[in-house]
C-alpha cells in the first residue's frame, strides 16, 4: 500500500521533471522571447501572484458554477430520459442533432444577450458540461442491472428508494467520470469567451499580456490556467475512484 | 428470535402474460393453502412458472385470475414482512455487504443505527461477521448467498420466498448451506417458500412438497413430508423413499404431457 503510494509519488515527480525538462530544451531551441525558459517563468509567476490571483478565482468561479449547473441539470434528465421509452424517443434525436454541435459557436449570441459579464460565459460552459454528462449518465442507466430495481422493489421500496438506492449510486462514477474528461473541454471554452469578451478572468490576462508583449508575464497565466485544469481534473479523478470502489 | 410465520391461500390463482404479441400463460389455476410455520419446496421442470408462484406471494405481481390472500388479506403490493431472495440474489454491487445487509430495513425507514445492528446481527448469524465493508464482488458465491439470505433475516420476515437460492454453489457448500437453511426456519418459525431444482434439496427442507407440471405451471403432487427437519433425515430409509416418491411424480408428469 505504502509502497504503491510512493511509486505513483515517483511518478509523478519523474513526470513533471520530463516535462520541466522539454519544456527548457525547447525555450532554448526555439530561443523566442514567446517562450520563456522555467526560471523565467517561475521569476515572473512569483512577481506577479498578487496581480493573477483575482483573475485566478474569477476564472475557477465561473468554471465551478458552470460543472455545477450543467451536472445538475443533466443528471435528472438523463434518469428520466433513461426510464421513460416515450421521453427517451422523443428526445434522442433532439440530443444526437444537438450534442455534436461545438457550443462555443453560440458565444457570439450570448454576449449579445447576456452582456461581457459572468453570465454568459458561465451559459456556454454549463451547455457543453450538460451535454456531456446527459450522454454518459443516460447510457449508465441503461446498464444499470433490471435485478437491482426488482430487488429494491420486492423489498417494498418506492420509486424515491430505487432512485436513491440504485440509480444514484451506480450512475455518480459516470458522472464524475464524464466532468473529469470534460473539464478540458470547459477550460478551453472559458479561455475563448474570457479571451473575446470582457476585462476579467486568466483568458483576458492572457490575450491582454500577449498585446503588450509581455511574454513571460503571458507565459504566467497560461502555467495558471493549466494549473486550474491539473486541480480540476484531480478532483474528479479522485471522487470517481473513491465512489466506484464496488467495481 | 421467534415469528409467528404467515399464512398464504391461492385460490384458483392463474397468471397470463400479455407480451403485446400473444398471450402467455404462467400458471394454471392453483388452489393450495399453506399454514403458518410451514417450509414448502416447490419442484417442477425448468421455466414452467414457479418462478411466477413467488411473484405473486410477494405481491410484486398480481393474479390475471383467481386470488392470493398472505394472512387473509389480498397482496396488492410488496408487504414489509415479507422477503423475497430471487435467483440472481438482487445484491446491490455499490453497497458494501452491510449496507446491502441493512436495505430492507433502510427502506422501512428503521433508524439507522438500529438497522446497522440488526443486519450486524444478522450477518454474524450466517457466518459473515468481519466481512461488513466489503464490496459483493469480493465474496464467494457461498458468502454471497449468505449476504442475500442475511438481508431477509435482518428484517424479521414471517414469510420467506427464496427462488433456487442455493443453484450456484458447489454440492459440498450446497449441504451446509441447506443446513443453515433448515436450522434458521427450525430456530425462527417463520413460514417458508423454496423454489428448487434438485429433489434432494426439495425432500431435505420442504415439510410438503409441491410438484408442478410443465408450462403452464400446474400442481400435480402435494407430497407430505413431515420428517424434514428431523435429525439424521438426510441419511435416512424415508429420505430415499420420499426421493423416489417426488422422482415418480415429476416423470409421471413428464411421461403425460
Amino acid at each position: 500500500m505504502k509502497r504503491d503510494f510512493l511509486r505513483k509519488i515517483g511518478g509523478y515527480v519523474f513526470a513533471v521533471v520530463f516535462i520541466v525538462a522539454g519544456w527548457w530544451l525547447t525555450a532554448i531551441v526555439l530561443n523566442s522571447p514567446a517562450l520563456p525558459t522555467p526560471a523565467e517563468t517561475i521569476r515572473v509567476l512569483a512577481g506577479n501572484v498578487d496581480v493573477l490571483v483575482p483573475y485566478f478565482w474569477t476564472s475557477a468561479y465561473r468554471v465551478v458554477v458552470s460543472l455545477l449547473v450543467g451536472t445538475l441539470l443533466a443528471v435528472p434528465i438523463a434518469q428520466v430520459c433513461a426510464h421513460s421509452r416515450t421521453l427517451d424517443a422523443l428526445f434522442a434525436p433532439v440530443l444526437y442533432l444537438l450534442y455534436p454541435i461545438p457550443k462555443v459557436v453560440l458565444l457570439p449570441i450570448l454576449l449579445v444577450l447576456l452582456g461581457l459579464a459572468d453570465a454568459p460565459k458561465i451559459v456556454l460552459i454549463s451547455l457543453t458540461v450538460f451535454f456531456q454528462v446527459l450522454v454518459a449518465v443516460r447510457d449508465a442507466v441503461r446498464a444499470v442491472p433490471e435485478s437491482a430495481e426488482l430487488a429494491v422493489r420486492a423489498l417494498g421500496g418506492s420509486a424515491w428508494d430505487e432512485y436513491r438506492h440504485v440509480a444514484l449510486p451506480s450512475t455518480l462514477p459516470a458522472v464524475f467520470t464524464s466532468l473529469r474528461i470534460g473539464v478540458g473541454t470547459a477550460i478551453a471554452v472559458l479561455f475563448i469567451a474570457e479571451a473575446m469578451a470582457g476585462s476579467t478572468g486568466l483568458g483576458y490576462f492572457i490575450m491582454q499580456s500577449w498585446s503588450m508583449v509581455n511574454y513571460p508575464r503571458m507565459f504566467a497565466g497560461i502555467i495558471a490556467m493549466a494549473l486550474l485544469g491539473v486541480v480540476l481534473y484531480a478532483v474528479f479523478d479522485l471522487l470517481e475512484r473513491s465512489l466506484a470502489r464496488w467495481r | 428470535m421467534k415469528t409467528t410465520g404467515a399464512t398464504l391461500d391461492f385460490t384458483g390463482a392463474g397468471v397470463v402474460y400479455d407480451d403485446g404479441a400473444e398471450l402467455l400463460r404462467a400458471l394454471r389455476d392453483l388452489t393450495v393453502s399453506i399454514c403458518a410455520g410451514e417450509s414448502i419446496a416447490l419442484i417442477g421442470p425448468s421455466g414452467c412458472g414457479k418462478s411466477t408462484i413467488l411473484r405473486l406471494a410477494s405481491g410484486l405481481l398480481a393474479p390475471t385470475e383467481g386470488s392470493v390472500l398472505v394472512n387473509g388479506e389480498p397482496v396488492g403490493r410488496p408487504r414489509r414482512e415479507t422477503a423475497l431472495i430471487p435467483q440472481d440474489l438482487g445484491l446491490l454491487p455499490w453497497k458494501t455487504v452491510l449496507r446491502n445487509a441493512a436495505l430492507g430495513l433502510q427502506i422501512r425507514r428503521v433508524p439507522k443505527a438500529e438497522a446497522d445492528a440488526r443486519a450486524g446481527a444478522a450477518l454474524a448469524q450466517v457466518g459473515l461477521a468481519g466481512f461488513e465493508r466489503s464490496f459483493p464482488k469480493e465474496l464467494s458465491g457461498g458468502m454471497r448467498q449468505r449476504l442475500a439470505l442475511a438481508r431477509a433475516l435482518a428484517m424479521d420476515a414471517d414469510l420467506l420466498l427464496m427462488d433456487e437460492p442455493l443453484s450456484a454453489v458447489d454440492a459440498l457448500l450446497r449441504e451446509s448451506l441447506q443446513d443453515l437453511l433448515l436450522n434458521l426456519w427450525k430456530e425462527r418459525g417463520h413460514t417458508q417458500l423454496l423454489v428448487t431444482h434438485s429433489i434432494e434439496e426439495a425432500v431435505f427442507l420442504g415439510t410438503r412438497i409441491l410438484v408442478f407440471s410443465p408450462r403452464p405451471a400446474t400442481l400435480v403432487a402435494d407430497i407430505a413430508n413431515p420428517g424434514a427437519g428431523s435429525s439424521g433425515w438426510r441419511d435416512s430409509v424415508e429420505f430415499a423413499r420420499l426421493c423416489n416418491e417426488v422422482r415418480n411424480a415429476l416423470s409421471g408428469q413428464g411421461a403425460s404431457s
